[in-house]
């Protein structure tokens, strides 16, 4: 079956869900599937199962599905056990249910007799024109609904990523980053089996969804390659594709086979379909979230010359050396923005790429110097390090024993303010000229409530930990864009 | 493009694997299909030393391997012994046999180029860097056929080993283009004949910065 675009709507935006097979044992995926739902603030209605008909954390659950009215639900979130659920899937049909995510286990994951029965599921959902996802799935996040229905945490914050995983625990993980940083998601699937919907159905539905401008994908192997690449073509046309590959050597080609039952290409095969079909492959998961959190609050390059802009020396050194590695390319400094620049800097300044302001920056040098620079058209990227410095220092003074005195609390209150007016500067610059500004700092690890942190996060951005980690991440916006510009 | 990868397949000749790739553009040397000794001596003299004798069968896969490649023959004496030694070193399971005298093509730099069947993703197109070292380095792109021009070049680009894409030692840079169009040929002969499984361009020499084929293994389908 392919799936429709009403079917995704009862799936991500359902008018109310049902809980199939909720407990009362808060121990019980049953119960903390109904739980994550009501505790995140899902609007529709919310229905539930129970053989014993109890109340379950407030709501009065029926002994069946049969008993719950036709035209209520959309989706019903599937906990019972196998043996029981084709009978489930007719009842909901019959009640006007498009969708159902199973979490129950015991399909494609256990023995031959697990995969006759999944087969058999897939079989009935086809003929009832039901889209299910799983089984053998953590559940399907939401957030333009509110809806967090899944047997496991986080509730990320709402944002503009979909997320489809062949492991329910790397949703989580991305989901748990995407928390962190502030940077956030709209739809997240665990796929589970993908008996009847996979990732590359997931990917289609992004391309199309006004909520979502980048997908970040976890695979370990595809059923049908062709179809996949296809599907990779069509999505990456739309959005980018960020995607891991697990399994990408021997030992953990191993792995997959035993975990999705996988059998992987050669990795170069798969690497050459990804290069192709213009979907950004990530060595890691944090790399993965990075790049997707980047395509998502960043506007793509519009080449590869990036100007590196520093308040101190060894970190542009540093980053020059990243920019060269990558398929970026360090801008030569412009006569004209040489010019520019010296009539607001100091003599010490580096006078070339890195910017390095050597302290020579005064209450607005540091705006305005990067206004100059992300404004000339030789430039097509602005990396920005250094922000931050001036609040530590600040946190220092209010946390030290002379505070307030000494004129501590005006200076420190003066760093904060200009920590955050540097980077939310970083964010209007960027947005006014279309082009990626990337503020990198260990402070987002060391002190996410440092003003410049907060602030990056503050403006809707991802502060990167790293400039190594914000050149790689915008090495991927550049080969994306330039994959598509050499397709034009 | 279902190439099922069990089925049974064969090898084509050196000289039909050459003939049917020759169809799509890809670079070969002047050479020639002989009979025996004395017409390969000829040949040679036609050609122009040195050159390069090679036992050719449609069963003959592994040329190397079996000592059937004599390089670098500039005597006619030489060219004769070694179109007997060949002749000779045949058994009856290479079926039908003949001499393939070739230029010995000289270039430092070798790339292999070729078509490979995955079971997942069916026909690709494959560029890498060649020579003795070829498989220790693994400096190599895939592509899934068809592949556009676009992507050839982003294969070439692809390749770590760029340096050796450039002017290098003496010899001028790598024609890219040449190379595109290597790679665009068996993209397109993996379209147009469904039977074909694999197909190995090893090495392929670049001479005077133009890739060409020094020899060719084709499989088809049974």
């Amino acid at each position: 079956m392919t799936p429709s675009a009403e079917h995704f709507r009862a799936l991500f935006d359902p008018r109310g869900v049902v809980v199939a097979g909720a407990s009362t044992h808060p121990g019980k995926f049953g119960f903390v599937a109904l739980h994550n739902i009501l505790a995140n603030g899902y609007g529709g209605a919310v229905h539930a199962t129970n053989r014993e008909g109890v109340e379950v954390l407030g709501v009065q659950t029926v002994p069946s599905l049969d008993d719950v009215p036709a035209g209520v639900a959309d989706l019903v979130f599937v906990c019972t056990p196998a043996a029981t659920n084709p009978d489930l899937l007719r009842s909901a049909a019959e009640r006007g249910i498009r969708a159902a995510f199973i979490a129950s286990a015991g399909y494609g994951e256990a023995g031959e007799e697990g995969r006759r029965a999944q087969e058999e599921l897939v079989a009935l959902a086809d003929e009832l024109d039901l889209l299910v996802v799983g089984p053998n799935g953590q559940g399907v996040v939401s957030t333009p609904s509110s809806l967090c229905a899944q047997i496991v945490a986080p509730y990320p914050p709402a944002g503009r990523i979909g997320i489809a995983s062949q492991s329910g625990n790397f949703v989580s993980s991305f989901m748990n980053l995407a928390s962190a940083s502030g940077v956030g998601v709209s739809r997240a699937v665990s796929a589970g089996n993908a008996a009847q919907v996979g990732v590359a159905d997931l990917l289609r539905f992004y391309a199309q969804d006004p909520e979502t401008d980048v997908a970040l994908a976890y695979v370990e192997g595809v059923q049908d390659g062709r179809a996949f690449y296809d599907a990779l073509c069509e999505v990456t046309a739309q959005i980018p594709v960020v995607l891991v590959k697990g399994g990408a050597t021997a030992g953990g080609r191993r792995a997959a086979a035993s975990h999705t039952g996988s059998l992987a290409s050669d990795d170069r095969t798969f690497d050459g379909m990804c290069r192709q079909a213009g979907a950004v492959r990530a060595a890691t998961i944090e790399e993965a979230f990075e790049a997707a959190a980047s395509f998502a609050t960043q506007p793509l390059p519009p080449g590869p010359r990036v100007a590196v802009m520093t308040t101190a020396g060894g970190w542009g050194v540093v980053t020059a050396d990243a920019v060269t590695r990558s398929a970026l390319t360090l801008a030569p400094l412009p006569d004209d923005l040489r010019d520019a620049l010296d009539d607001e800097l100091p003599p010490r300044w580096s006078r070339n790429n890195p910017i390095d302001l050597a302290g020579g920056e005064t209450k607005d040098t540091i705006p305005t110097v990067l206004g100059h620079i992300a404004r000339h058209p030789d430039i097509d990227a602005v990396v920005l390090l250094g922000m931050g410095i001036q609040d530590n220092q600040g946190r220092m003074e209010r946390d030290g024993p002379f505070y307030p005195e000494w004129g501590l609390e005006r200076i420190a209150a003066f760093h904060e303010r200009q920590d955050r007016r540097y980077v939310t500067a970083a964010a209007d610059i960027s947005a006014e000229v279309g082009k990626p500004v990337l503020v990198a700092t260990e402070l987002a690890v060391a002190d996410p409530d440092n003003a410049a942190v907060a602030g990056v996060r503050a403006s809707g951005r991802y502060c990167y930990p790293s400039a190594d980690r914000a050149i790689t991440a915008l090495d991927h916006l550049w080969r994306y864009a330039g994959w598509r510009e050499r397709r034009r | 493009m279902s190439r099922p990868g069990s089925s049974p397949t064969r090898t084509l000749s050196e000289a039909d694997s050459k003939a049917l790739l020759a169809r799509f553009g890809v670079p070969l040397p002047e050479e020639r299909v002989v009979g025996d000794a004395d017409a390969a001596v000829e040949a040679a003299a036609a050609i122009g030393p040195p050159v390069v004798v090679k036992l050719c069968g449609d069963a003959i896969a592994h040329k190397t391997e079996r000592g059937l490649v004599r390089l670098g023959l500039s005597d006619p004496e030489a060219i004769r012994a070694a179109g007997e030694e060949l002749l000779a070193a045949a058994t009856p399971d290479d079926g039908e046999v003949a001499l393939l005298v070739a230029p010995m093509l000289r270039g430092t730099r070798e790339l292999i180029a070729g078509l490979s069947h995955d079971p997942q993703f069916g026909m690709t197109v494959v560029l890498g860097v060649g020579g003795v070292l070829a498989e220790a380095v693994a400096d190599v792109a895939v592509r899934l056929v068809p592949i556009s021009r676009t992507d050839a070049e982003e294969m070439l680009d692809q390749l770590a080993t760029q340096a050796l894409l450039g002017p290098f030692r003496g010899e001028p840079a790598v024609d890219r283009a040449a190379v595109v169009d290597v790679l665009v040929g068996l993209s397109e002969a993996a379209q147009a004949t469904p039977q074909l499984v694999s197909a190995d361009l090893n090495p392929l020499i670049v001479v005077d910065g133009r890739p060409v084929a020094a020899d060719a293994l084709v499989e088809v389908s049974a």
